[in-house]
Order: structure tokens, then sequence, then C-alpha cells
């Protein structure tokens, strides 16, 4: 890795292995994953429900919930700080700080009984030695640069007297009071419409590209990943199948569950699609982590599959110049397109 | 479109709440949850209705189905106004409509087999029972995708996908005419979501039923249907074919709902979006047409002269007073690839 690039790396996420153990036996929920992310850049993570996506963002934090779950191989470096290593009081005062979080759901994350403005008070003054004066004052100047319209008024409200957009945006003004390096966003716009989520992305893009934020972006929908990120990374079944900037993702995808994914999307609207046709499935569903097929876990609803595939799990080699993909016939599929 | 009589014609739906307030639970406002609302359907068709959360999609669905009491207006089934029949009256159309719900975890009884689930609307209508019905049951489960002797199996230990082939193969025990799918896809997978729309499209190939398709996903609603409706605040505002709909839509409001969907492409990437602001309530809908607030078109009498359905092309219907009351021609620089 090039110095300058290791200068602007905001956090490096070296073999993390996150296990959960259960009545049905141990599962590895994320499994050896590595990644990293620059200084406002965007990161998406994609995947489907139980990929491990969502655990790999509560293990950067630490909030992944012990017991079941424990973080047993890997390092979180977090600015130079291997986060794994901190004690309990150190890492409080990096969340919230330096590294921020915005979930899915915005009125299961706010307080009910506690007015927009004091919760971001709250956030400020655990991490800065402001006066409470000073600190409502940020509060306002948050909800103002979030482009909430009389954000005077709006900080004395309660959440239920929010919409839901304007909720993630109270959402997204507490995460950022701080200035985090990292802000993660767990499926930030699942729960809003389609025209608010246009407006909720555009405002993140803008703010972490003016705060020059890193940005980890955690969803299903490739869509969102298209229009906001720089890079990707694919995860199945814990493991990450496939990373690649967004353009070359997007161009030739070169894992088949990537590929399936893509395939299995209905045609998007508008650029004149007509297809009337069936839309490409992927057959079977994703298998339990406590029941891994030896081999490559896609490799029971994979056409490409070969008797290789069900023995021996790939390696994740650079297929391409910054694409990489842990599948055996990769290779093939970059030359033939 | 369909020459001969439609299957499902519904004409000024109107569905209003009474909310209360103050200790004497007087009424202070009303929710415009539908009003006044028509549309047809045809045998073997698919109309699609998408729209935001609150735009009254679901309610003109449970409304159709008389699963909640309309206020009025007119909902004919195969020219039967179905509207002001009693409970009882109704009870043999009953069998003709089906719905399939969006949470495949709510809609099913967890203390029921999955084989009792599907087989209780046999016994219901006195239709089959027994070793008859254990059969037509198997033959169900075939036609969804699932294996009979899954049958003595419970809703939670079956996926999420294979939970909502159990509430299809319900739909179906009857044999209905129409089928409401209510965002049938939308708590599943990516993967998921492809297996279920090709399977409900299969069956309606076969067995040539009508769906009243609910999504607030626009591509999911351009992949099965065959119309599509466009609902703003308890209204419809535009209704067309699929393709001319999305070729060619009208209304200001459709234009930003189309524009809003992320393309997976990264090289069409979106700077702004094109709509500001929330839906206002359905308390108290602004006057006039609706979407005037956010409309970035919108004129003097769009604020005070509520716009009616009216033609614009073949097979489509635009309320919206631009250009005569044609709409607003696409600007295609808002969808195409930059």
């Amino acid at each position: 890795m090039s110095e300058a690039k290791t200068a602007e790396t905001v956090l490096d996420v070296r073999n993390l292995q996150t296990v959960f153990f259960t009545n049905s036996g141990l599962f590895r929920a994320v499994d050896d994953v590595s990644f990293s992310v620059r200084r406002g850049e965007t990161l998406a993570i994609v995947g489907e429900s139980g990929c491990g996506k969502s655990v790999s963002a509560l293990s950067i934090v630490r909030l992944v919930p012990d017991p079941p779950g424990r973080i047993v191989g890997g390092s979180v470096t977090l600015e130079g700080t291997d986060l794994l290593k901190l004690d309990d009081a150190a890492m409080r005062a990096v969340r919230g700080n330096r590294i921020s979080m915005i979930f899915q759901e915005p009125m299961t994350s706010l307080n009910p009984v506690m007015r927009i403005g004091d919760q971001i008070v709250e956030a400020v003054r655990l991490h800065q030695k402001v006066s409470s004066k000073e600190a409502w004052k940020q509060a306002v100047d948050m909800l103002r640069l979030v482009r909430i319209p009389e954000p005077e008024r709006r900080a004395q409200e309660y959440p239920h007297q929010l919409s839901g957009g304007m909720r993630q945006r109270a959402m997204i003004a507490m995460a950022l009071a701080c200035r985090p390096a990292l802000l993660i966003a767990d499926e930030p716009t699942t729960a809003l419409d389609v025209t608010i989520q246009a407006q909720i992305l555009a405002l993140i893009v803008d703010l972490q590209q003016r705060l020059g934020t890193g940005l980890i972006l955690i969803t299903h929908d490739l869509g969102v990943v298209a229009q906001t990120a720089q890079r990707v990374i694919v995860m199945y079944a814990g493991k990450k199948v496939e990373e690649a900037t967004v353009e070359s993702l997007f161009e030739t995808p070169l894992h088949p569950y990537t590929r399936g994914l893509m395939a299995s999307m209905p045609a998007v609207i508008a650029l004149g699609a007509k297809s009337d046709a069936r839309l490409a499935e992927i057959p079977g569903m994703v298998p339990s982590l406590t029941n891994l097929p030896p081999g490559c876990a896609f490799a029971p609803r994979c056409k490409l599959a070969v008797d290789r595939c069900r023995q021996e799990y790939p390696p994740l080699d650079e297929v391409k110049p910054n694409h990489w993909a842990a599948c055996w016939r990769a290779g093939e599929m970059a030359e033939a397109s | 479109m369909t020459e001969h009589r439609p299957l499902l014609e519904v004409t000024d739906l109107v569905k209003h709440y009474a909310v209360r307030g103050g200790v004497l639970r007087r009424q202070v406002g009303t929710v415009h949850a539908v009003d006044g609302v028509s549309f047809s359907l045809g045998a073997g068709e698919t109309l699609g209705l998408v729209g935001e959360s609150g735009c009254g999609k679901s309610t003109v669905a449970r409304t159709v189905l008389r699963l909640v009491e309309p206020t009025s207006g007119a909902i004919k089934l195969d020219g039967e106004d179905i509207a002001p029949l009693s409970k009882t009256a109704l009870r043999p159309y009953r069998r003709s409509m089906q719905i399939v719900f969006q949470d495949p975890f709510a809609s099913l009884n967890p203390r029921m087999t999955a084989g009792d689930i599907v087989g209780e609307p046999l016994s219901v209508h006195g239709i089959a029972t027994g070793a008859k019905k254990q059969e037509r049951v198997a033959e169900l489960f075939q036609q969804v995708g699932l294996r009979p002797d899954q049958m003595k199996n419970f809703p939670h230990q079956f996926s999420g996908g294979q939970r909502q082939r159990i509430c299809i193969a319900r739909a179906l025990s009857l044999g209905p005419r129409l089928i409401v799918c209510d965002e049938p896809v939308s708590a599943l997978d990516v993967s998921i979501q492809a297996q279920v729309i090709n399977l409900l499209i299969d069956l309606q190939r076969k067995q040539n039923f009508s769906y009243l398709f609910i999504a607030h996903d626009l591509a999911v609603v351009a992949h099965i249907s065959h119309r599509v409706a466009v609902m703003y605040l308890g209204r419809i505002v535009e209704i067309a074919d699929k393709h001319e709909l999305f070729a060619n839509p009208r209304h200001p409001y459709t234009q930003a709902l189309l524009a809003s969907v992320p393309i997976a492409d990264p090289k069409a990437r979106r700077i702004a979006p094109l709509i500001d602001g929330d839906v206002p309530s359905p308390i108290n809908p602004p006057p006039g047409c609706a979407f005037h607030t956010r409309c970035r078109y919108a004129m003097d009498r769009c604020k005070t002269e509520r716009p009616a359905l009216q033609a614009a092309g073949t097979a489509h219907q635009v309320a919206c007073w631009l250009n005569d009351g044609t709409g607003q021609a696409a600007s295609y620089s808002t969808f195409v690839p930059a």
C-alpha cells in the first residue's frame, strides 16, 4: 500500500471474524472480511438478508451483542488506532464522535420523549466541552445543514411531530454533529418513499463530500449503490465475494452471485425496457450459516459451478486491476466479457 | 382497452375516516384516504397501483374487497355492484376475490400447518373435505412450487419466499377471478423477489385471473403490470398502458416519481432530486390539484380547481391542467443516461 493511500485511509478492516454461538451451533456471520475506506469516499456493502453486512458494521463499532456474538479475529483500524484493542470507556469516546451510525428506521433510533434539539445536544456534550447554550446553537446549525426548514422551531419538537424523511434528516444531523471521520449508514433509506429516498441520498452524499467523511453505505439496493458509491463490496454467506470500483462492478460483474443479483432486478423503467419476459431468478435460497456447504457457499445455486467449486473455497483474486472476485471461474468470465 | 365487459369496474370510490378529538370525541376532521377513484380491470389483466405511503393505494385495495367499507362509490364485479350488498349477500362474491398481503410472517397463523392454512378456504366455503381436500391442497402446493410433503410443516419452518408461496396457494384455492396483491414482494430479498414475481406471472398466464397489484417499487410494478395507475393523496393522477406511462409520463408527479428511482447504472447518475418536501397530510389536502404544493409547473388555476382525469393520447389519461389538460411532456434529459 502506497504512502499516499495509507495517509488518506480512515478505516482499515483486516481479516475480521465475527461468530455467533447459538443452540444450533457456531456460525460465522463475518468470515475473514477485509476492506478499507478513504476520506470522502463512499464504500457500499451489498448483499441479501443474513449475508453479514450489518454484522460487519456492528463489529466496526463493537456493538455486536455478546453473547451470543463475538469478534474472534482481525483488526479494525480507525485513524491509526485498533478499535478492537480499546477498553470500553475509550470505545465509548469513539462512538458518536469519530464514528457515527445511521440506521434504517429513524423512529426506533430516536428517543420519543426527548426533543430533537436535546438529543443532538446530548451527543455533542458527551464528546465536546461546550456549554449547553453553545451545544444548542450547534444543534440548530446541524438541523439547518441537513436542510430542515425552520430549524429553531424543529429543534423544540419531538420525533413524532416530524415526518419520516425529517426524522432521518435529524438522525443525519445527530450523526454528523461531532464531524466524525467515518459514517456508517445501514439501509438509511429503505423505510422511506422513493422521492424522499432521492432527497436523503443526495443530502448524505453532499454532506459527506463537503465534510470529507468516509462513508460505509450498507444496502440491498443496487440502484442506490450505482447512484452513490465509489467502491463496492458484495457479500454472500458471511464472506466478501467481490470487490470493485462501482464502474467496473456494473460493467463486468465477475462473481456469478453478483451477476444473478443484477439479472433478477426488474429492468429499470423509463429507459425503454420492454421486457414482458420472466425475470432471471437465482434458484434456491441463501444457505443457513450453521450448515454451509463445503467449497463455495454459492455453488449449490450457481449455474457455472464445477466440481472444484463444491470442494474448495475459491481465493479472492485480483482478476482485473482493482477488481477482486472469489470464484474459480472469474478469470474465464473476465476474458469472455 | 378491453372491448368486452371488464371484470372489475370501480366508479367514484370514496373512503373517508373521521378524526375525533376532545373530551366528547367530536369529529374534528376527515382523512381523505380515497377521494373519488375510478378504474376498470379486464379479465386476465394486471393493473398496477403505485404511489407513496399514505396515497391511499392499500385503502383502495381493501375497499374493493370490502374488507373496508366504502363511504360512497360503486364497485362492480362482473357487472354486479357489490358495494351495497349485505355481508351474507356478499359471501358468494368473496370466492372470486382474494388477497395476498405484504408480510408473509403476519398473515399466516403460526399454530396451523401450511396444509391446513391452504385448505381452510375450501372448508369455509364448503367446497371440499377429507381426502378430496388434501388432494386439492397438494395440487395447489405443486402449482406454487412447494412440495406436498411440506403440508404438515408450520409457517416458521418456511423461509420468507416460501411463506409468500403459501399465501398465494391459499389465495388460489377457491379459483378466484381477481387477486389483489398488496406489496407482495416488498418484504423479500431481491433474488427471492424475482422467483415470486415469476410465479405470479406464470399462474396468471395459466389461469387467466386478474391482478390488482399494489407496490411502491416502480420497477416491480412496471414488470408485472399491463396498465399502471399512479395515485397521489387519494386520487389517481395518471393511468395508462405500462409502456406508454413509462415512456411518456405526463403528470409532473409521475415524472418526479420515475426520476427518483435509483438506476442501477453508475453512468446514469442523477444529481438533484426532482421534488422537495413531503406529501401533505390527507386530513387537510390542498385545494385544487393536491400536488400543486410540490409541483414545479403549478399555475394559479392548479391552486383552486381540481383537474379531472382526461384523455391524453391513446389509452392514457392524466389529471393535470397543463397544456389544455394533457399534462407536461416529459423532458427526456431527466430519464436518459447523461
